[in-house]
């Protein structure tokens, strides 16, 4: 669909607002941090230098860039089922995962993380539950790292991969998969060899969203990771905030920024924007 | 549809299908023969569709009972029956090349990979799709797209092929082709098809045998000549094509077929007539009549005035109002419209009583 000028015109006015409010609250703004990271402490290339030399920021965004990925697979892999029976469940099961899928929209991230704290702490409900059962004898150490770090932001991330999947799955064509059950393909094969390979565009636009939303996490890892698992977004926090050491944290999100553009470039090129939502 | 290579035989028994309050399907009762060229036939909604669905196991009848070589198939899932089937818009495998989509039944079947590589590539050849093996669908024409449809749907030799309105999606010219192409294929593999179509020159020019349907009813079955010559009723007297309708008054047995009164005039019909009498319907192809100066009074004829004509190349469509005002339409030789127009006087309208066919009154 192709609008007239005038409707062109018409949706850039309104869209104006939007774009100047994003110029002065962040690309205004980020000018200036990128005009740090390259004078402060002394012009020059200093501070990017320190990044690729300096030990600690290089863990940081190794271990982000794991965490990243690992809660990347847990919540496409999550979300993939829940919109199936979203999508393709009876009316019943369509309404219970629609629900999963709203309820945590309406809960502040703050909240849930300490829900995980409650449910996942030395004296919390799993280990609680799990000693009453007999099942461990010593309480397990569930957060306060990275694997607590994991459950939380795989919680948060979950419904924002479901729309991209329930897009690409809802524009399926239903005679395909009549299809391959006529040609003799069971419903597991059809699930795999048909069904699967035709919602990629999904699973690439639900990973990738999901990639991107990770890599800038703050408050969910510094609940969750209780300081022993200092994700890039935290590090920036205290390179900033706590050291006086604002170049360094400059260069830190100059780098990520960068990075979260060509991937969602990148994002762009497998998907149209409308598939996301 | 069991084993392969072997065309199948079905009975459906007293299949019916309701969806909520609507009745998609009634009481129908049909011997599909081995080997032969089924189609079904009638406008949208009428239950064809609903029947194929049946048929391939994707739908599941609400009473009734199906049958193939004998065995009762009614509860068995779709994937377990392996009907070949080609549906409306293909639904071929998008992310698939050629070569893999029609190699995809096979796979399922866990054939060896020197089995499937030679059996696709036969099939691949014989619906002319040479040098494509590598292409995904989307590259691909509508014409082709139909024949990866076809040689996916036959390539493990299913007992029973499905086709759903295959060439809607089609031009003119490549539907011919494509229909003289599955008539070949037809033959070649002896498989039992049933196609599902609403237009009834196709039906008529492929099948061995014609099923129609309205309103989720069987009306009638027969070869293509004998439904389009003597329909059960008027619905399918009329879906098959253009006819003439005339009243007829006190139908009676007579030598060889029957009489009555058309427009005041004694005609003769080769049908019988024990099962009407009194008044009916008869109904006449527009190839069937001609243009005359007179008719003798042993001739079946009836005066009528040239109204309309509509020129279609090789002969001339031409409109007529009885003395009664019964409209007529013949299809006669181009010149032969000409002089019944500019006559702009009476002709006479006749036709051989063997064409005549009488249909019950009003009803369907």
């Amino acid at each position: 669909m192709r609008g007239t000028l005038s409707d062109r015109t018409g949706a850039a006015l309104l869209m104006a607002p939007l774009l100047l409010f994003l110029i002065l609250a962040y690309a205004w703004p980020f000018l200036g941090v990128v005009k740090w990271s390259f004078t402060l402490p002394t012009p020059g290339l200093g501070q990017y230098h320190a990044l690729l030399t300096d030990e600690l920021v290089q863990s940081v965004f190794i271990r982000t860039l794991r965490i990243a990925a690992i809660v990347t697979v847990v919540s496409v892999t999550a979300a993939y089922a829940i919109t199936v029976v979203w999508v393709r469940g009876s009316p019943v099961q369509r309404v219970l995962a629609e629900f999963c899928i709203l309820v945590p929209f309406w809960i502040s991230v703050l909240t849930r993380a300490f829900g995980w704290v409650a449910l996942l702490s030395n004296r919390g409900l799993v280990n609680t539950w799990l000693q009453s059962i007999g099942f461990i004898s010593e309480p397990l150490t569930l957060v306060r790292n990275e694997f607590g770090v994991i459950v939380g932001m795989s919680h948060f991330l979950i419904p924002f991969a479901v729309f991209p999947l329930a897009s690409a799955m809802r524009s399926l064509d239903e005679r395909v998969l009549l299809a391959a059950r006529g040609l003799g393909s069971s419903r597991m094969r059809t699930f795999w060899t048909v069904f699967v390979p035709m919602t990629r565009s999904g699973i690439i636009g639900s990973a990738l969203i999901t990639f991107v939303f990770s890599l800038g996490f703050f408050v969910t890892p510094a609940i969750l990771g209780g300081g022993r698992s200092v994700m890039i977004a935290e590090l920036i926090y205290l390179r900033i905030f706590q050291s006086p050491d604002w170049g360094l944290g400059a260069a830190i999100s100059v780098v990520l920024v960068v990075f979260v553009g060509a991937l969602m470039a990148l994002l762009f090129r497998y998907v149209k924007p409308k598939q996301l939502v | 549809m069991q084993q392969p290579g072997r065309a199948a035989e079905i009975k459906a028994n007293g299949i019916g299908k309701s969806f909520g309050s609507f009745r998609a399907l009634d009481n129908l009762t049909l011997d599909i023969g081995r080997g032969e060229f089924l189609t079904l036939l009638g406008p949208s909604g009428s239950g064809k569709t609903t029947f194929l669905m049946i048929l391939a196991g994707f739908v599941q009848p609400s009473e009734g009972r199906l049958f193939s070589d004998g065995v009762d198939i009614t509860n068995r899932p779709a994937e377990q029956r392996a009907a070949g089937m080609v549906f409306q818009g293909y639904a071929l495998f998008p992310h698939m090349s050629v070569e893999q989509n029609i190699a995809f039944p096979l796979k399922v079947r866990k054939k060896s990979a020197a089995e499937i590589k030679s059996r696709v590539g036969e099939m691949i050849e014989r619906v002319g799709l040479k040098g494509h093996e590598k292409k995904l669908p989307a590259q691909l024409s509508g014409g082709q797209q139909q024949r990866v449809a076809l040689a996916r749907a036959l390539v493990f030799e299913p007992g029973v092929l499905l086709l759903d309105e295959p060439f809607s999606a089609l031009d003119k010219s490549l539907r011919g082709q494509m229909q003289a192409e599955m008539k070949r294929l037809h033959q070649e593999t002896g498989t039992t098809f049933v196609f599902v179509t609403h237009d009834q020159s196709e039906a008529l020019a492929l099948s061995s045998r014609v099923a129609i349907f309205n309103h989720g009813k069987l009306l009638q079955v027969g070869k293509p000549d004998e439904v389009y010559d003597r329909p059960a009723n008027r619905f399918v007297a009329e879906f098959l094509g253009e006819i003439n309708m005339l009243p007829v008054k006190g139908v009676r047995p007579a030598d060889n077929g029957a009489t009555g009164l058309c427009e005041d005039r004694a005609v003769n019909m080769r049908c019988k007539a024990e099962a009407i009498k009194g008044d009916a319907i008869l109904a006449i192809r527009p190839e069937d009549m001609s243009i005359a100066p007179e008719a003798s009074a042993n001739q079946n004829g009836i005066a009528a005035t040239a109204v309309a004509s509509t020129y279609l190349g090789a002969a001339t469509k031409l409109d007529l109002t009885t003395r009664q005002g019964a409209r007529v339409t013949v299809s006669v030789p181009n010149e032969v419209a000409a002089a019944a127009l500019s006559k702009g006087n009476s002709v006479w309208l006749t036709w051989p009583a063997e064409k005549g066919f009488l249909l019950p009154d009003g009803g369907q």
